[in-house]
């Protein structure tokens, strides 16, 4: 930038207009420099304004990183496990603590025996493919209805339609045609989880997602075509379908999986259905139909939870408070609670909370905004996802279902030919003793499969000790366990403080309790166990616990300690019951108050090879160990048999 | 002296303003942080004409559809190759190629597919599920060998984009780009 030369101190103000008093302002040197002046003034002015700009547009840019050079993947020379995020089998012996040795990956194969032997036998899973959420389920003339999200095309999710089996008794099932296909605009993208609403005139309703041709979630509304048909085989959509679109403000993909109706005291119908607010908000939005085809959005939400994501599969529902039957939907009054269960698309988990309905303002309350929906207490807390519960009017039983995907690749699944299971159907009851649980129970039915049993009483486990339980084989079982524990010594601080890293762990107090799925040798075990733990102020504080870190050597397969606190009262000794039926296993502590479902793949405890152990791993405590054990017959899960009289 | 700070002042603006960074390499900076393999993500994304203006579930599409797919479908014909030569008289090596190959063509058959569809119909968590067990399946391959590995850059880079490409699904799982 030039400025006049001719005067030094005048250099710098050649950016200002002369002030009034300089001598300079006048005269000769000024008049030469006057127009180069400007020019630059202007010239500034201009720089000026253009970096104002560009440091707006700059103001939420961050500095470049270094430059990128071409990535090359760091040569390792051995043959390395790469990702960190999977946990890693615990090879027996080892400290959990330390790092396995890559020695310890064997690298094996997966024989057809193996795989054939992951089939359930009397846990519901079509014959092939893929399935996922359970949805509208429900009792109709005799027989329940079971539908699920199902990929009839290969056993990866996808192209979904609904799949469709009956029952007289939740446990023999009977495969039917696919009920509903994706083949409107409005669920071309696919037929999701929805769910039915029984009216009072004997009509049912059914209102579930679809994923339309733009991939908006939009809910839309089916009926069976022929009430009088038993089998339900039929459905149509209704012609006006979308009978809900996303409101505004609200994400088109993130609204779904509407909700069994229940009555207000208005007369008229009111559903949930799950979102989220602010991406980070989980929400219920509500409802109000006479005619289930008009609707209108209610102001406000159901209720909300901040931090915990989108809701999906939201389940509302009333229980009794003395806890003895289950309740219609619509039930309402006193001696009722109300439950609010949403499944968590960011962390892949159910919970729910017990609370208090205002069906006048449309607003559930938790009892405990500490333990409120998404951030207290969970349905299951193993692999399990998206459940979903009906009211049973024939026995009048609230009766819950749960989906239970595969923890394996999607070679092994496409392999195999299938992917997932549902739970065993399970009954939800309030649990009056401690006021803040509910309890789940596998349905009676489930013991119509039990065949002979095994009792042991009492049997002494001391302190670091496994004792082997002969029962015959031992990979369809229906076990009832029971413990006492008797103190060694008044002992020390307990090191860890929850499931920790599974039964290796040892602490004082736990773990102790059942190897399910072991071999002799004990190279393949999944310890189903507690593990009371001392609290500052001097209680007991207990978790219950499955290991699936050696449930086998694979190393394709996730291993996973999954667990959280039960709670114990007073007059209660440690009991679980645990169904295990192949690669699945379902444990309940407590009557039900804690529940984990687990997915496992052994190798070699596999057919006659699965054992069953009791064990005591804990310090400072033996443990009396008291156990009924049956055997369980398979449900013979198959095709309707339309040929044949029923 | 107020000239003079002016002077300096109007100096430095343009130049803090003017530095070079990228007005469209912000939305890819800002992903790829999120995961754990930045320098693989923004190569990877910045040298794909499509990601320019590009969203973030966009960017995850890139990631799967053509990074990911492409260093699979690279993998399986260096396994076809090795699988075809001599090199393979090993039966151990042969059984692990083969094995190889079943996996990355479940990826590119199986996974890619599954994620592009969650990525279409909004149903992300599948797309989780996806770009997971992509990662697994290239994991599992890389440990059939019972010595070294002939696809060990391969698989690691496989992984590390499965990796990538799950974080990108997690950030639209959590937020509405």
């Amino acid at each position: 930038m030039e400025a006049s030369t001719s005067h030094d101190p005048e250099r710098n103000s050649a950016f200002y207009a002369p002030l009034p008093e300089h001598p300079s302002s006048g005269g000769a040197p000024a008049t030469r420099s006057r127009p180069l002046k400007g020019f630059v003034v202007i010239l500034a002015s201009v720089v000026f304004l253009l970096s104002l700009v560009a440091l707006i547009i700059n103001q939420s840019q961050e500095p470049l990183p270094m430059p990128n050079r071409v990535p090359s993947a760091s040569p390792t020379s051995k043959p390395a496990s790469f990702s960190e995020a999977e946990p890693r089998g615990v090879a027996e012996g080892v400290s959990a603590k330390s790092n396995p040795s890559l020695l310890n990956e064997v690298s094996f194969n997966w024989t057809n025996a193996m795989f054939s032997w992951q089939r359930s036998a009397y846990h519901f899973q079509p014959q092939k493919n893929w399935m996922n959420d359970p949805d509208g389920p429900l009792y109709h003339k005799g027989w329940y209805h079971l539908f699920y999200q199902y990929n009839p095309d290969s056993a990866i999710w996808g192209n979904i339609t609904w799949g469709h089996a009956v029952s007289r008794d939740l446990i023999h099932w009977l495969y039917l045609p696919l009920a509903m296909v994706p083949d409107c605009w409005y669920d071309i993208n696919g037929v999701w989880t929805g769910s039915a609403t029984l009216l009072p005139d004997g009509q049912i309703v059914m209102l579930y997602t679809g994923s339309t041709n733009e991939s908006a979630q939009v809910q839309n509304l089916a009926y069976p075509a022929n009430l009088s048909d038993p089998l339900l085989l039929d459905w149509l959509k209704y012609p006006g379908n979308p009978v809900i679109v996303p409101p505004a403000g609200i994400e088109t993909d993130e609204f779904r999986d509407p909700t069994t109706a229940w009555l207000g005291p208005d007369g008229t119908w009111r559903i949930t259905i799950g979102s989220r607010f602010n991406e980070t908000i989980g929400i219920s939005l509500v409802y109000q139909t006479t005619n289930f085809t008009d609707y209108e959005l209610l102001d406000g939400v159901l209720h909300a939870v901040p931090g915990t994501g989108m809701w999906e599969c939201v389940d509302f529902y009333p229980v009794a408070i003395n806890g003895s039957v289950g309740l219609d939907t619509s039930a309402f009054g006193p001696g009722i609670k109300h439950v609010l269960k949403a499944s968590l698309d960011d962390t892949k988990v159910d919970h729910y909370a017990l609370g208090t309905y205002d069906p006048v303002t449309d607003k559930w309350t938790p009892d405990n905004p500490e333990e409120d929906v998404g951030i207290g207490l969970k349905v299951d807390y193993g692999r399990y996802y998206a459940s979903k519960t009906f009211f049973d009017q024939d026995k009048q039983r609230r009766i819950l279902w749960g989906w239970i995907n595969e923890t394996d690749t999607e070679t092994a699944d496409l392999k195999k030919g299938w992917a997932s299971l549902q739970t065993i159907p399970r009954s939800v009851l309030y649990d009056n003793k401690t006021g803040t649980h509910l309890l789940q129970w596998p349905v009676k039915e489930v013991e119509s499969l039990r065949l002979n049993s095994t009792v042991f009483e009492e049997v002494l486990v001391e302190a670091g000790s496994i004792v082997p339980l002969d029962i015959g084989p031992a990979t369809q079982l229906d076990i009832l366990a029971e413990f006492e524990i008797e103190s060694l010594e008044s002992n020390t601080t307990d090191e860890v403080s929850d499931c920790g890293d599974g039964a290796i762990d040892r602490s004082t107090f736990g773990p102790f309790g059942i190897l399910v799925i072991a071999d002799d040798s004990l190279s393949e075990l999944t310890p189903v166990f507690f593990r009371p733990v001392n609290t500052s102020d001097g209680s007991l504080k207990t978790y219950f616990c499955a290991d699936e870190t050696r449930s086998s050597k694979a190393n394709d397969v996730f291993k996973q300690v999954y667990g959280g606190k039960v709670p114990v009262l007073d007059d209660e000794n440690y009991n679980m019951r645990v169904l295990v039926d192949h690669s699945i296993v379902e444990s309940f502590a407590q009557g039900g108050r804690t529940v984990i479902s687990s997915r496992i793949y052994p190798t070699e405890a596999i057919y006659g090879a699965a054992r069953l152990f009791l064990f005591n791993n804990a310090t400072g405590v033996n443990v009396k160990a008291t156990l009924k054990i049956w055997e369980m017959n398979s449900a013979f899960i198959r095709p309707f048999p339309f040929e044949e009289p029923l | 002296m107020k000239s003079l700070i002016l002077f300096v002042f109007l100096l430095i603006l343009p130049a803090e303003a003017f530095r070079p960074t990228l007005l469209l390499g912000n939305l890819i900076e800002r992903t790829c942080r999120q995961t754990p393999f930045y320098d693989l993500c923004v190569w990877s994304l910045k040298t794909n004409p499509e990601s320019r203006n590009a969203d973030v579930k966009k960017l995850a599409r890139i990631m799967v559809d053509s990074v990911l797919k492409n260093k699979a479908s690279d993998t399986l014909d260096l396994i076809d190759e090795l699988l075809q030569d001599g090199f393979t008289l090993d039966p151990a090596l042969h059984k692990a190629l083969s094995s190889c190959a079943e996996r990355y063509s479940v990826i590119i058959g199986g996974d890619v597919p599954e994620i592009i569809e969650a990525l279409e119909t909004g149903d992300y968590k599948f797309a989780e599920r996806g770009t997971n067990d992509a990662a697994m399946e290239a994991n599992s391959c890389e440990v059939e060998f019972p010595g070294k590995s002939p696809l060990t850059h391969m698989n690691k880079v496989v992984h590390d984009v499965s990796v990538v490409a799950a974080s990108i699904v997690k950030i639209i799982l959590h937020s509405q780009w």
